[in-house]
């Protein structure tokens, strides 16, 4: 889960990390209202989950709450690579001297959390790591933790003022912290500034959770209420259904993530576009089928109500899915509600005869072979098009 | 023959009394493995399928001298199966658990690491979480691959993903190719056993000839490997990734299957295996094709070699699989060193 930015400083302000007294507003009234009780100029910034938000508009100073009303109007119509604005942060601003960068991440191939550290913030940090590599400092945390000296070792060198250090050491600490208590993928301060007063504050927060560790963290589902998903994510979610929405036209039905994406894949081979990523998981039952087809024929309709989905195809290689179970669900989802674009089922492996027969009995048929399968329902869909 | 496993595998099932664990014991009893316990605290005395249940997984190598573990145990609980199981001296840990906290996964894999290095033998090997397992066609099976789609041969299979790696061992029995082992690596971030270890093992066993490397989006893996086969495996590989259209930043299923930083891309990955010199099918179904072309090569090589008799270098036929590779002569002839140490 990506937590939003003013998400991640209600986790930072808890383990006791410097950030600056804000609060996330959906209107311009609520905007300035905040802006009001904040001592100074405010600045206001878009809560996407997307990088360049400042190259895009999404972030502006106000120096009086009217101008934060303005800024956050202006803010709130935007669209910033293709999502939509509906919250933004207005947070006490701060004067900046110099921007640094922090984080600690894991590192997949070293199977170690690393640190990150880089006296070249506020930018992209991949485009510092391609243009100028020699200005990250990197740090892999052993398994028994990240100790004071080490933070102070990592710092000395760049920062050399001792208040800085001391500072930006205690921040890395408590970072740390909310990495391995917390169960991060990622932690990011970016920038982490010092102003002209020599102090040095968190201005960005940028969190991704493990997910597989939601069972031990009940505070989470409260980030999830306020986050942003569309009913099908929602429902898929519920459900335990791994969706992902994409743009295309073609509804993929999928048992397992690496057989999903090759059958997206092969949907572009063979000229279509799919409109989803859709895993219904290893074991089966009907009424993942119904779910699924919910979610793709509902998550797809575009602002007229009309669906943008013109086929769906359905790629089960039964093993622990039983294509029964998958057969029995589609007769049942047709039953309750029929669809109003073309079905294509592929269907192989555990019961597939007996498959076959519950589809053939509700005047349905499916193929064995994927390729076969994707064609087909490319074909239908372009005969819907036309 | 095989890789890991083999007929003398004897079986563990940590989890045996939950529903998967049940299951899918009957399944790999019924393929012939030698399931010989399996272990639910609290529940030592019953059976499950025949198989006797123990209260751990130390009683239960006591007993039977169980030497491989297979754990289908809930998530939260799945790092300590895979911990106790090492502690009980298990050689083969294969976790199907799927939904490991990174963290936990990070703790158990140094863990079994640090003992790998202290046995000094290669053990104990950690294979996932979260994958499929292992299956040797005829010899054994070790997790949820089912067993009718394989059938015997000589073509390796390893592979991040679950039922695409079915689809694949489906598509290439179809084709007439059998294969020697089906390994699924798991598609979590961190998993004990990666494609350079599978690798390595695969260009080991006599009997595979042809490896089928099947990687998807996400982590580096697929780059390191591309890396490795260039230096160091001699038997054809032919490579897929999945997830050419997925779109960054966003989980496409596996934990391990997102493109983060603009990083893990399947273009970026099949770029890494077509410059070692890979062949890399664009779509499953040009898998069976370019393994049965590599072992025409390789074998027609081999027969070259063997009419050749005690024929001094200089023959053609010894070049490696593809033309990407080898093309410069102090290749070439390297590449028919190997072959010469092959056969």
């Amino acid at each position: 889960m990506n937590l939003r930015e003013y998400q991640g400083k209600e986790l930072f302000a808890r383990y006791g990390l410097p950030v600056l007294p804000g609060q996330v507003a959906s209107t311009p009234e609520e905007a300035r209202d905040i802006a009001s009780s904040l001592a100074g100029p405010a600045v206001i910034k878009a809560q996407v989950l997307v990088g360049g938000r400042g190259k895009a508009g999404g972030v502006k100073l106000a120096n009086t709450p009217d101008e934060a009303y303005d800024r956050a109007r202006d803010i709130l119509a935007l669209t910033i690579k293709g999502l939509p604005v509906r919250k933004v942060l207005v947070a006490q601003a701060a004067e900046i001297k110099r921007e640094l960068y922090l984080s600690i991440v894991l590192d997949r191939s070293r199977k170690l959390p690393l640190v990150m550290f880089s006296s070249e913030g506020g930018v992209d940090i991949e485009e510092v790591a391609r243009t100028a590599p020699e200005k990250i400092v990197r740090y892999h945390v052993p398994l028994e933790g990240l100790r004071a000296y080490q933070a102070r070792a990592l710092f000395q060198p760049v920062l050399k003022d001792g208040s800085l250090v001391a500072q930006a050491s205690d921040i890395l600490l408590k970072l740390w912290r909310i990495y391995s208590e917390g169960d991060c993928q990622l932690a990011e301060i970016n920038p982490l500034a010092i102003t002209p007063a020599g102090k040095v504050l968190c201005l960005d927060a940028k969190v991704i959770l493990d997910d597989n560790a939601e069972y031990r963290h009940r505070d989470w589902e409260g980030w999830r209420d306020r986050e942003e998903e569309t009913a099908g994510e929602r429902l898929a979610r519920e459900k335990g259904l791994s969706y992902v929405k994409l743009e295309g036209d073609i509804g993929c039905i999928v048992n397992g993530a690496g057989l999903a994406m090759a059958t997206m894949d092969l949907v572009k081979h063979y000229g279509g576009e799919p409109a989803n990523f859709l895993d219904i998981g290893g074991s089966s039952s009907p009424e993942k089928v119904t779910t699924a087809l919910k979610i793709i024929t509902g998550d797809a309709r575009g602002a007229g109500g009309a669906s943008r989905v013109r086929a769906i195809l359905f790629n089960i290689f039964g093993g622990i899915t039983r294509c029964d179970d998958v057969a029995n669900g589609i007769v049942q989802s047709l039953a309750q509600s029929p669809l109003a674009v073309p079905l294509v089922i592929r269907l192989t492996g555990t019961n597939e005869e007996l498959a076959r027969k519950i589809l053939a009995d509700h005047g349905l048929t499916a193929t064995t072979e994927m390729d076969e399968g994707v064609r087909e329902v490319i074909a239908k869909a372009q005969e819907v098009a036309v | 023959m095989s890789i890991l496993i083999d007929k003398s595998t004897r079986l563990v099932v940590q989890g045996i009394t939950g529903r998967d664990g049940a299951f899918h014991t009957k399944q790999m009893v019924d393929y012939g493995t030698k399931v010989v316990a399996g272990v639910t605290p609290g529940k030592g005395g019953e059976q499950v399928h025949g198989v006797p249940v123990y209260d751990s997984v130390a009683e239960a190598v006591a007993a039977t001298k169980a030497n491989t573990s297979v754990i289908y145990v809930p998530a939260p609980f799945a790092a300590d199966a895979i911990e106790e199981a090492a502690d009980a001296g298990i050689a083969l840990i294969v976790c199907i658990t799927e939904g490991l906290p990174v963290r936990d996964t990070m703790a158990v894999y140094h863990s079994v690491a640090r003992r790998r290095e202290k046995n000094g033998n290669g053990k104990p090997r950690l294979v996932g979480p979260n994958c499929p397992g292992l299956l040797a066609p005829g010899l054994a099976k070790v997790g949820i691959l089912p067993g009718h789609i394989a059938k015997p041969g000589p073509v390796g299979v390893v592979s991040r993903s679950g039922t695409l790696t079915y689809e694949v061992v489906h598509q290439l029995t179809r084709a007439g190719l059998g294969q020697s082992t089906c390994l699924g690596i798991g598609g979590d971030p961190i998993i004990g056993t990666n494609f350079i270890d599978a690798l390595t093992l695969f260009e080991a066993d006599p009997h595979t000839e042809a490896i089928v490397l099947i990687g998807e989006i996400g982590g580096s893996d697929e780059e390191d490997a591309a890396q490795f086969i260039k230096r160091h495996v001699h038997k054809p590989v032919v490579a897929f990734v999945a997830g050419q259209t997925a779109p960054p930043g966003k989980r496409m299923g596996h934990a391990g299957a997102i493109i983060a930083g603009g990083s893990g891309t399947a273009a970026e990955k099949m770029a890494a295996f077509e410059a070692a010199g890979i062949p890399v099918a664009r779509i499953p179904s040009e898998i069976p094709g370019l393994i049965a072309e590599a072992l025409e090569r390789r074998r027609s090589r081999a027969g070259a070699k063997r009419n050749a008799g005690a024929r001094p270098k200089g023959n053609g036929g010894a070049r490696r699989n593809n033309s990407a590779r080898g093309n410069g002569n102090a290749k070439s002839s390297a590449a028919r060193g190997k072959a010469a140490r092959r056969s």
